[in-house]
Parts: C-alpha cells; structure tokens; sequence
C-alpha cells in the first residue's frame, strides 16, 4: 500500500498503526530471506512508534502527515540510538550519537522507522553487490541486482516490506535503482534537502530523496523532507513549494527536450523503445517536444570518477580507528592502527577510490585531474543553465539497460561506472531529476524514464510524472501487493 | 677572516580567537584545564554525517585582526580541507583557509620598523594526545578533544626580522594588538598564541636568502629569542664548517634549550588541499567590513598620536598608556573633565600605579584605586592643593583602601599651606636661623634661595607651597 493511503487511513482511524505496521512486518518475514534488503530491521523501535502514533490518536492529537507510515532508511542516515554502518566492516557496532535532518522530520510527522537497508560500501556501487554484509536482489528477478547504490531501499519498497524508503544519491544512487525495480526515486537539486546526518560519499553531490511506488508519495515525501536546516551550509534557503497541489495540474504547453547524447546508438533497443513510447505519452497529453544539446555530456563520467572519488578520499579520512568503528585487534603502532583498521574495514571498491582520490589531489597532479575535472563540471552545469532557457524538462532515460544480473559486472569496474552515464550529468549540475518507471522489457524488467528540471523546479518533475503515471499506469505484479 | 652572518626571519602565529563557541559548532571554548573531552559534540569528535556551521563571530573578531594589521581584506575567501592523519584530528582533515585567505598585505609597527604581513587566515584548532602512564586500562596515549575546533587565525608575517630581538619585538608587538582589538586574549601560557618561525642566515649585506628551517614550539616571546639566538648559532657553525643547512622543520625543547630535527623536506606532508565542499564562500562585503571598521577601537598607534596632541604628554607616557587598551581607557577615565592635569595623571600612573600593579603582578582591571580618584588627586596637584609628595602619601594611602582624595587629604593634613601667614612665620624663622644663606642669597646666589626653601619646608613638614615660599623669601630679601 502506498504511503498517501495509509497515512490517511491511520489518521482517519480507519487502521491502526500498530496494524499496518504488523502487515509489513509480515512481508518482511516472507521475503526478506530471498531478498535482503535489510542490514537491520528495527523491530522493537518501530513496535514503539507505532504504538506511540495509536496513543496519540486515541488521546485527539492532531496527526503528522506521515501518520503509521512503515518508512526504511538507507543505512547512511543516522538515527540516533540505532546502529549505522553504511554497508561497511569498518562502521559495524557504531551506533549513531543524533538524528539525521531528515530523521528528525520523519519522526515529527509521525513515520514509524522500520529499519535500515543494504546499501553499496559508503554508497559507492550500482548494484549493493559491494555492501559488506551481503548482496540484495531485485524482487522482480531474485537472479538480477536491485541497482544501487541504494538497492536496500529500493527492493524493500518494491515487495511491500516498506511503503516508502529514503536513499541517498550522488551520481544516480537513487534514480537507477528506482529503474531498476520500477519504482519512483527522486534526486531533490544540489541543497534541497539537508544532508546534516547524511554518512558523507562526495559532499558537493550527495542528496537525500525518497523512493516510493507513486508520484503522489515522492510528493508528499519531499514536500515533509525539503527545506532550510541550519546545521547545514550548502542547504537552501528558499521556501517550500506545496508539491502535492502540483499533481492534478497535466503537462499541457511544458516544453520536453529529448539530449541527443542520452539517444546515442548502442543504447538497448528495449530501454529506447520505451522511452520514447513514454515521451509519445507526454506529446498525446499536450507537451511539446523537441531535440536538444547538452554538448559536454561525454565528459561527465570521467570528471565524476575523479570529483567524487577525490571528496570521498577526504571524507573517509575519519574512519581511521581511533575514536569509533572498526580497530584492527592486530595494531601495535599507530602506524598500524591506520594500515590494519582500514586495511581490513573497507573493501576494495572503497579502497579503490580512495586510491583514485588521493592521488588526482596529490601535489603536481591536481592541476590535471582535480581542477581540470571541476572547470569540466562548471562546463556541464552551463549546458544545463542553456538548455532550461528552452525547455521546462528534460526526458531520459534513467540507465542505458534494465537490471542486469548478479555478479555480472563485478569484475569490471568501468562498464559498472557506465551504468550511471544518464544519471550522473545531472548530479554534476545540481539539478532536480527523477526516476519512473514507464515500461517492462521482454525479460520481465522494468525500466525507468529519467525527467530532468532546472534546480528547485521539483514541483514540473513531479506535475509531469503524475500525469504520465495517470495516462499510463505501471503494472505491478501481483506478487508485490502485501 | 670569519664571515658575518645575518639572520632572517619570518613568523607563523596562531591566535585563538576569543569566541564564546568553537569554529564550527556550538561546543563552549572554556575547556582550558576542564575534564577531558567535556567540551565535545558529534562534529567536533569527527562523528560520521556531521557538517560545519561556521560561527559568525569569530569571522567578526578574525576581522577585526585582519583591519587591525591593515591588512587588504578579500570580498570572499574559501575554506579548503588541509588532509593529513594524526589521532588528534578528527576528521583526517584540518578545515582551513589555502589559496583564498580572508585577509592579505597587511603590516605592523614593530618601533621603528613596518613588518609587512603576508596574510592571515581562519582554521580550526586540533585536540591534544595526552600519553597516559600508569593505571593498566588508561595505558598508551589518550586524545582530549576540547581543544579540537577551536577557532584560530594564523598571522603569516614575511620574512622580515633581521634579528631575533626584532622577532621578540614582533611577537609582542602582535600580541598587543591582537589583545588590543578584541579578537584573542593571547594568553601564551594557555595556548592561546602560538608561534613558529621560519629562519635562515646568509653572509651579511646579501640579498640572496639562505636555505630555510621552520622551528616549531615556540610558546613565549623568550622563546622564541632563545631558539632563534641557538639556530643562528646553529647554522652559522655548520656554514662556517663547510657544513651546509639542510631544508627541515625542527622543534624547540625549552627544557635543552636546543632544536632537534622533527622532519625533513622529503618527509614533508603532501596536504592534498581543496575547497571544502560543506561549507561556502565566506563573503564580506563593504557594509561587513565597513561594520567591524567602525566597531573597531581606536588603535594603539592613533591613540598614541592623540595621546601626545590632545593632553600634551611625553612620548614616553604616551607610548606606555597606549601600550594597552585598558591602561589607555583608565588614563582616559581618570582625566575626563580634568584635562589640565593630564600630565600629572600620566606622571601618577607611570609611577605609583604601574609599581604597584607590577609589584603585584596583576592587571589594570585589579587597580585598588579608580580612575576618577587618581584623576582627583591628579587635580589637587595641579591646583596646588597637594605637594607632588603629598600626592604620593595620598596614593599609598588610597591604594590601601583609603577614602575619597579630598577626605584622605584632610583627614592626613597632606594638604599643602598656600596661607600667606603661616608662610611668611616660616619664612622670617628660617632667614634668622640660617643668616649665612640669607646674606648669600641677598648677594644672587641662587643655590642659597634654594637652601631657605629647604629650611622653609623642614619648618612646614613639607606642606608649605614651595613655589609661594620661593616668592616669599625673594620678597623678603628685596630681590
């Protein structure tokens, strides 16, 4: 059930809490064995909640707008009391001191936190192959990976265990696994919501956004999650539009522009088929469409794996031993206590980043590579700012094939990267950009249509996914309805 | 022939900012000599998924340094990760300022020379290792994060002390002006100023510059003249060996009284800077800087020149009252409405009230007499009232908790007799005992006026007003 639904019917006394709650609690115990989308289910927190939202009814309190809502969390938001291990070696046992931001306003607006999902190492992956603890699968295929890097999320609200999930996004972590499990993901633009809480991968990249089944709950979703947060610098100050009042509102007269890059040949004929089947939807409900450019497109992947990776080898600095997290047993110098605890906490997708980063921001190569890749970024950014001043929206599609099977690209990193090509030109320019599912390919996957919107202009993405989402409903099979 | 070296030298100092709060979070900066790890909070313990808040009043303070030094302050400046691992950083980065400090070129005094800044920058503290000895569970070395995030500016100088007594000068001179403003208390005990020097020597009169070694550690302002007194010697024996001065960072041990080899160019740190991506551009504008110049006080060196203007002193009691705010706020308290005795306020000061304050070894601000009372019996000198001697028995009297001026001078009879009676008695006893004196003085010998003087105000007990006696005894004599 989707999270608008239920909120309303907890609020409306129509179901309790406590018995929605149960109800996925059920699904969680059916599927996640197969599933694993989970690092830690939060059981009895969440039996507290839940109760809690019941009391608070039963006593006349006016409810939050998430009212009973069975919420899952990426294991990289940080929940006070609970442990946060970010799919990593080196993080289990930590448990979190505070709440993240968005911790905070799920908790205001009455959401039950159910638990905490796999996630790729520090967020870095497409396919949660590289948590620490264990692969997830994509519920629609149990052979196939969920995406990533926020694939826990992702299949926990695809097979009902969850009715919404927050994952976070950095270069399509979000919108790729949303593709990938036909599900709708949201990256909010580069400081609509605050990352205070948020277990940093690359700072000037990473947004929180959540992934649900409909537009109506990614609406609501960012309508409670968005806003100015003092604790964080980089999030904005402008208001809050109401999304919700946005989803009746068509796409009559919106200006669509298909990139050309986004069509190159050698797409998958199935991924392309179906978005521009979709895009044919937005043109029959009166968008118009048009070609246009984003020149720089080509060079956004490269410039990605040395900014991210350079803010990345900073950031997991503090994973060194000394104060929380993993303390290699073995250590008999301080020396030691660095090269054994993060020689043994990180895995190799990590370390191989953190490799990549240390170097393009060594002395005599950060000209090269550091500085080089941020005029690129600069670059990409204009190409968007230009575009926007002729369309409203951009359509993409969200990955260049379906979900592709477990272990498939372990071994090759590079064609692993290439999955986000559509997905990270956009993280790079900070814009609003969302994932939805408009078709299946023959081999019974999903696949996702990637819309684009200037910063702060969630409010079109969302307009034209609604319509989208009325004219053309996703089926979802039978087997996910809890 | 031995060559002459000189020496040449240019300082790094940290100064902590006299903030309430810490740099980046709201952790209290009053950990000094508090219980280890009692001023801490998830950011400040590098905890995963914390941010930087920058606090706006150690901007503001940073500020007031940066105009104070006259330095060219930059309408935005950028905070960059300066990465490097040691246990008592947090975060495995130092937030710091790198190609964009918030404040370039500036330049200080120091008597009679302009030392040019090169720049100053903001940039958190890191916590302290303490290595622990004893009990078995606390053995091996413990960090306290109290310290870590502390807000500080680094004052970069360009390297131009030519001596190590120039360099002392420097720093005091820094440390005067800092504490001047506001922005640090600079208390170097506390660690609250820090200064590392960078130092090389070449033949004298040269223009090249020799090979440079930073000495760190140095946290007084004889230290810093020690250790650059020991280097100079240091490197002037390895040159004049056929030695040769290798490139390297050394630390000063005060106990040795010696620096000792820490790293070497080869193992310096390659820090790997970039723009932090948590926190943005600090930007200042006019309306900014225009705000903290205008809160800015009165700065010693303009002070001085209005000290010597305005009330007329000495260059000497000019520099000395300017030399701190508060003995300038005090002196300026104390003349307020009295402005003709200004000197002799200045005079009282430099004398009786600095003695004690020295002899007790405590501020201005613990001066067990008020400003408005010196200014009082600054005034009873002036209008003759009160011999300069008679003022000195009062002082000592109000120091030890006496009552006002004006009742203690009564109460004391310190107050001096300008009654033409009582004085001519004085005089006419005086001429007849010391005859001799008086025949001398009637024949223009000015020593002998001098004498009767004396012998007019042994009669008095000293409170006889010396300069009517003069005209008195002239009278007298018909001279």
């Amino acid at each position: 059930m989707n999270a608008s639904s239920i909120a309303r019917d907890v609020a409306s006394g129509k179901v309790s809490a406590q018995e929605v709650l149960s109800r996925h609690l059920g699904s969680i115990r059916v599927s996640e064995p197969q599933v694993g989308a989970f690092i830690r289910v939060m059981e009895t927190e969440a039996m507290a909640m839940a109760k809690a939202v019941d009391e608070k009814r039963r006593q006349g309190a006016r409810l939050g707008r998430l009212a009973g809502v069975p919420v899952a969390l990426k294991d990289n938001l940080q929940v006070s009391g609970v442990e946060t291990t970010c799919g990593s070696r080196i993080l289990q046992g930590h448990v979190a001191a505070y709440d993240a931001a968005v911790v905070k306003r799920l908790k205001s607006e009455d959401a039950v936190l159910l638990g905490k999902t796999n996630m790729d190492e520090f967020a870095m992956g497409s396919s949660t192959e590289n948590s620490s603890f264990h692969p997830t699968k994509n519920p629609w295929n149990l052979g196939c990976v969920p995406g990533g890097s926020s694939g826990g999320s992702a299949a926990a609200v695809t097979c009902g265990m969850a009715s919404l999930a927050l994952g976070s996004d950095t270069g399509g972590s979000i919108r790729q696994p949303a593709a990938f499990c036909g599900l709708v993901g949201l990256k909010p633009s580069y400081g609509r919501v605050s990352r205070y809480g948020l277990v940093a991968f690359a700072s000037s990249l990473d947004q929180i956004g959540p992934l649900s089944r409909t537009t109506e709950d990614a609406a609501l979703a960012l309508s409670i999650l968005a806003g100015p947060d003092a604790q964080d610098s980089t999030c904005s100050k402008k208001s809050v539009p109401d999304y919700s009042a946005v989803l009746g509102q068509g796409v009559k007269g919106l200006r669509v522009g298909l990139p050309k890059e986004y069509f190159l040949p050698g797409l998958d004929a199935e991924v392309e088929g179906s978005v521009r089947g979709a895009v044919e939807v937005l043109r029959q409900l009166g968008a118009e469409i048009c070609e246009v450019s984003l020149p720089h497109t080509r060079y956004a992947v490269a410039a990605y794996y040395i900014l991210a990776p350079a803010e990345a080898s900073s950031n997991l600095a503090r994973y060194d031993g000394v104060r929380y997290g993993r303390r290699s047993p073995s250590a008999r110098n301080l020396e030691e206590l660095y090269e054994l605890s993060r020689g043994e906490g990180f895995g190799p997708e990590v370390k191989r980043r953190i490799l990549l980063g240390t170097y393009v921001l060594s002395a005599g190569y950060c000209d090269a590579y550091y500085n080089r890749a941020s005029r690129v970024r600069g670059l990409i950014r204009q190409d968007f700012k230009e575009v926007f001043k002729k369309v409203d929206l951009l359509a993409t599609p969200t990955a260049p094939t379906a979900a592709f099977r477990l272990g498939e690209k372990s071994s090759d990193p590079v064609s692993m990267y290439l999955s986000d090509v559509f997905t990270i030109p956009s993280s790079m320019a900070g814009n609003a950009s969302l994932s939805i599912p408009c078709g299946v390919n023959r081999a019974g996957l999903p696949i996702g249509l990637q819309l684009i919107a200037d910063d702060f202009q969630e409010q079109t993405l969302l307009r034209a996914a609604s319509a989208f989402e009325k004219a053309k409903p996703f089926p979802r099979p039978e087997k996910f309805s809890s | 022939m031995s060559i002459r070296y000189e020496m040449v030298v240019g300082l790094e100092v940290h100064a902590q900012l006299a903030t309430k709060s810490k740099l980046f979070c709201s952790c209290p900066t009053d950990g000094f000599g508090a219980p280890p790890n009692s001023r801490v909070c998830p950011l400040c313990t590098g905890q995963p998924g914390t941010l930087p808040v920058l606090n706006r009043k150690a901007v503001e303070l940073a500020f007031r340094a940066a105009l104070a030094l006259d330095c060219r302050l930059a309408p935005f400046s950028i905070f960059a990760r300066k990465n490097y691992f040691y246990p008592d950083l947090p975060k495995g980065y130092q937030i710091s300022q790198y190609e964009h400090p918030f404040a370039q070129n500036g330049r200080l005094q120091v008597k009679d020379k302009s030392v040019r800044i090169h720049r100053i920058h903001l940039e958190e503290d890191a916590g302290k290792l303490l290595h622990a000895i004893g009990s078995k569970e606390l053995d091996g070395t413990l960090v306290d994060f109290n310290r870590g995030g502390m807000p500080l500016i680094e004052i970069v100088s360009e390297p131009d002390m030519r001596s190590s007594e120039e360099a002392a000068a420097y720093l005091s001179a820094l440390k005067e002006i800092v504490q001047y403003v506001g922005a640090s208390r600079c208390d170097m005990e506390k660690g609250e100023m820090r200064c590392d020097a960078n130092v090389s020597i070449r033949s004298s009169g040269s223009a090249e510059l020799g090979v440079r070694v930073e000495i760190k550690n140095l946290n007084s302002v004889r230290a810093v003249k020690e250790a650059l007194d020991h280097e100079f010697e240091r490197q002037s024996e390895l040159l004049t060996c056929g030695g040769r001065v290798l490139q390297e960072t050394r630390l000063w041990d005060h106990e040795a009284g010696t620096t000792r080899a820490m790293r070497s160019k080869e193992e310096a740190h390659d820090y790997r800077y970039f723009p932090d991506p948590d926190l943005t551009p600090l930007v200042a504008d006019e309306a900014f800087i225009e705000k903290i110049r205008s809160e800015l006080p009165e700065l010693p060196a303009a002070r001085r020149q209005r000290f010597l203007s305005e009330y007329g002193l000495s260059e000497y009691d000019a520099g000395l009252l300017t030399s701190q705010q508060a003995l300038a706020d005090y002196f300026e308290a104390a003349v307020r409405g009295r402005q003709a005795a200004a000197k002799t306020a200045a005079n009282l000061m430099a004398t009786e009230l600095l003695a004690r304050l020295n002899a007790e070894d405590v501020g201005i601000d613990a001066s067990k007499v008020k400003a408005s009372d010196l200014g009082e019996l600054a005034g009873l000198v002036q209008d003759g009232t009160l011999s300069s001697k008679g003022a000195k028995a009062a002082f000592a009297a109000l120091w030890a908790g006496g009552d006002s001026p004006a009742v203690l001078v009564q109460k004391l009879g310190l107050a001096q007799v300008s009654d033409e009676g009582p004085l001519r008695a004085w005089v006419q006893e005086a001429l007849s005992t010391n005859a001799q004196a008086a025949a001398d003085a009637k024949a223009g010998k000015q020593r002998a006026v001098g004498a009767l003087v004396g012998a007019v105000m042994k009669l008095s007990c000293g409170q006889a007003n010396p300069a009517m006696v003069n005209r008195l005894i002239k009278e007298s004599l018909g001279l």
